[in-house]
């Protein structure tokens, strides 16, 4: 199956006020097929939220996209005209910030801002505007989709508001989402309404979804595909449950590792250390030659702070980017 | 030994304008009680509007309850005013969230730590820096990092810097108003290490408030439901973890993502 989505040696860079370059992605590759999700696991500073970004070149000014090519639905949108990339965003390709309360106009009604979305890629009537609003906002609402069209994004909770964020997403029958971080303000039950929310969408409109996360037990059960992000380079990509039941990248082991498990294994060492990755990220404006996770890495061997490692294939659909798999 | 902290019977009601000017009143606190051993950890779990953030305010002595008692080392906070109040006030610490907001990003490390003892005005200059350094080493902060901004701190750095702030009075209790939830997975194990070898050296106190119940699992003896103002739910962690009797500690529980893939892969369909 040709790929929906193919993202091709992406190199993003910041530009400080000094005036400095700072790598963010250093040479992505990936891809997403039709009605796939792929989860992107990396903590902050590691360019998870500059891939979403960059997809949609909504990056800002400071930011220059050095290399690279997005392909989606066969154009690439890294050299797509204005008037074609307008088609692209937020029609056939959507994107769900972390924030949803910073994400909606503060004094408009809920249906008006919804309704918004259609007019801008669509030419229907004023009649049929409202229809579709209200048959969008019915698949986000099952009980009270009339009330919040006519609420304020403050009448709204955090769960309600990011709701509303998923109707705007699907308003144009997208094939893609992108979502940042989309649960993270929101509470364990309202976080999984919305997760389920998402996977009965994708089955029902067969979405593509690419869901963006620092917390790797959000990916279980709902990624097909894992991509794990260190420090603006992927260290692992594989099917879900080859990357979170076995990692195979140390940093991957390491992160996973040093999770509580009080939940599935009754803990019979409360208070114990937890394993921890020691050290921090590395500060990508002064990275050494090796590889990148080498300072905290367990594994490391002479071989690692030479030169950076490349990804090795194993099996097949598992990729990793570490010396211990080969060179 | 008597527990450090006994709350009984805790009621806070915010008076609310409602429609056509009539005042409404919202119980945020329905009559809680529970207690805390000394050197022990009790997790307060719950959805967001609970009242695990009012409990916490009642309990540092930032709000005041409408009516019941808060026992804390012998002493009757809700009786308490002025001079009392603020020799009670510094035994009882909180870590909020996000240290992004709850540090001055323009201080620097050595003002954020210091200002508490500055406050209470006992140390002399060199004493207080001192002091700042003894609790930069219990938290790990290197001592050259002394005079940088909390801005230019990372994000598990800032937290380490907000506990150093909040032990600089030496408290007995520290609420941890989800002190770990805006935290990064690899930097919360490192936090969470922290508050263990700091909680067996100083013997703490923790009142743990957090959305996390792996975590309640690893860190508190006993964990704490809240809904709407009550406290459904109370007992050993294991206990309520493993057999949790109340509908609404089930349903937290079935909503806690889990990061063991099989474990979570036959549940979510």
């Amino acid at each position: 199956m040709t790929p929906l989505l193919q993202v091709q040696d992406l190199h993003v860079a910041y530009t400080s006020r000094a005036g400095k370059k700072i790598p963010a992605l250093d040479g992505v590759s990936f891809d997403v097929r039709p009605g796939e999700t792929l989860g992107i696991l990396g903590e902050s500073g590691s360019g998870k939220s500059t891939i979403a970004s960059a997809l949609l070149r909504l990056l800002p000014r400071n930011a220059e996209i050095q290399k690279g090519v997005v392909l989606f639905e066969g154009q690439n949108i890294l050299a797509a005209e204005p008037r074609s990339l307008e088609r692209v965003r937020g029609a056939r390709l959507a994107l769900i910030f972390q924030e949803p309360s910073l994400a909606l106009h503060p004094t408009i009604r809920i249906g008006d801002q919804v309704q918004d979305v259609l007019a801008a890629h669509q030419s229907l009537s004023r009649g049929a505007l409202k229809e579709k609003t209200g048959q969008l906002l019915r698949e986000v609402f099952p009980v009270d989709a009339e009330i919040i069209a006519d609420s304020y994004p403050h009448q709204l909770s955090g769960g309600q508001q990011q709701r509303v964020m998923i109707a705007q997403a699907i308003a144009c029958w997208p094939s893609l989402i992108v979502a940042d971080e989309p649960t993270a303000s929101l509470d364990p039950t309202t976080q999984q309404d919305i997760l389920s929310l998402f996977k009965t969408l994708q089955t029902k409109l067969n979405l593509s979804l690419i869901l963006i996360t620092h917390n790797p037990a959000l990916l279980a059960g709902l990624a097909d595909r894992v991509l794990v992000l260190y420090a603006g380079e992927i260290a692992e990509i594989g099917p879900a449950e080859k990357v979170l039941a076995s990692p195979q990248h140390p940093y991957t082991r390491a992160l996973l590792q040093s999770m509580p498990r009080g939940l599935d294994e009754p803990d019979q060492e409360r208070k114990s250390q937890l394993p921890i990755i020691p050290g921090e990220a590395p500060n990508l404006a002064s990275l050494a030659n090796g590889c990148r996770f080498e300072p905290r890495c367990a594994d490391r061997m002479e071989l690692c702070f030479k030169r950076e490692p490349k990804a090795v294939v194993l099996n097949g659909t598992h990729q990793v980017a570490c010396f211990k798999y080969g060179e | 030994m008597e527990p450090l902290l006994i709350v009984e019977n805790l009621k806070k009601c915010y008076g609310r304008e409602g429609a056509l000017r009539t005042r409404k009143e919202v119980a945020a606190l329905q009559g809680v009680s529970f207690s805390i051993s000394r050197a022990s950890t009790l997790a307060l779990v719950g959805e967001s509007g609970s009242g695990k953030s009012t409990l916490a305010f009642c309990i540092a002595c930032l709000e005041r309850p409408t009516s019941g008692s808060i026992k804390f080392n012998g002493n009757e906070l809700t009786a308490l005013d002025g001079e009392q109040l603020r020799e009670v006030r510094p035994q009882i610490q909180l870590v909020f969230q996000d240290p992004a907001r709850s540090l001055n990003p323009r201080f620097s490390a050595l003002e954020v730590v210091s200002e508490p003892l500055l406050v209470q005005g006992h140390l002399s200059k060199r004493e207080r820096e001192d002091r700042a350094h003894t609790l930069f080493a219990q938290v790990g902060i290197p001592k050259e990092k002394a005079l940088q901004r909390a801005e230019e701190f990372s994000g598990g750095q800032r937290q380490r810097l907000a506990i150093a702030r909040a032990l600089a009075l030496a408290p007995k209790l520290l609420i941890l108003d989800e002190a770990l939830s805006a935290l990064d997975c690899s930097v919360q194990a490192q936090i969470a290490n922290l508050l263990v070898e700091l909680q067996s050296s100083l013997g703490l106190t923790y009142l743990f408030i957090t959305h996390d119940f792996a975590m309640a699992g690893h860190l508190a003896e006993e964990i704490a439901v809240m809904e709407q103002g009550n406290l459904v739910e109370l007992g050993a962690a294991e206990k309520v973890l493993q057999s949790p009797e109340h509908e609404i500690t089930r349903r937290l529980l079935a909503a806690t993502p889990r990061w063991s893939f099989a474990a979570h892969a036959a549940k979510v369909v």
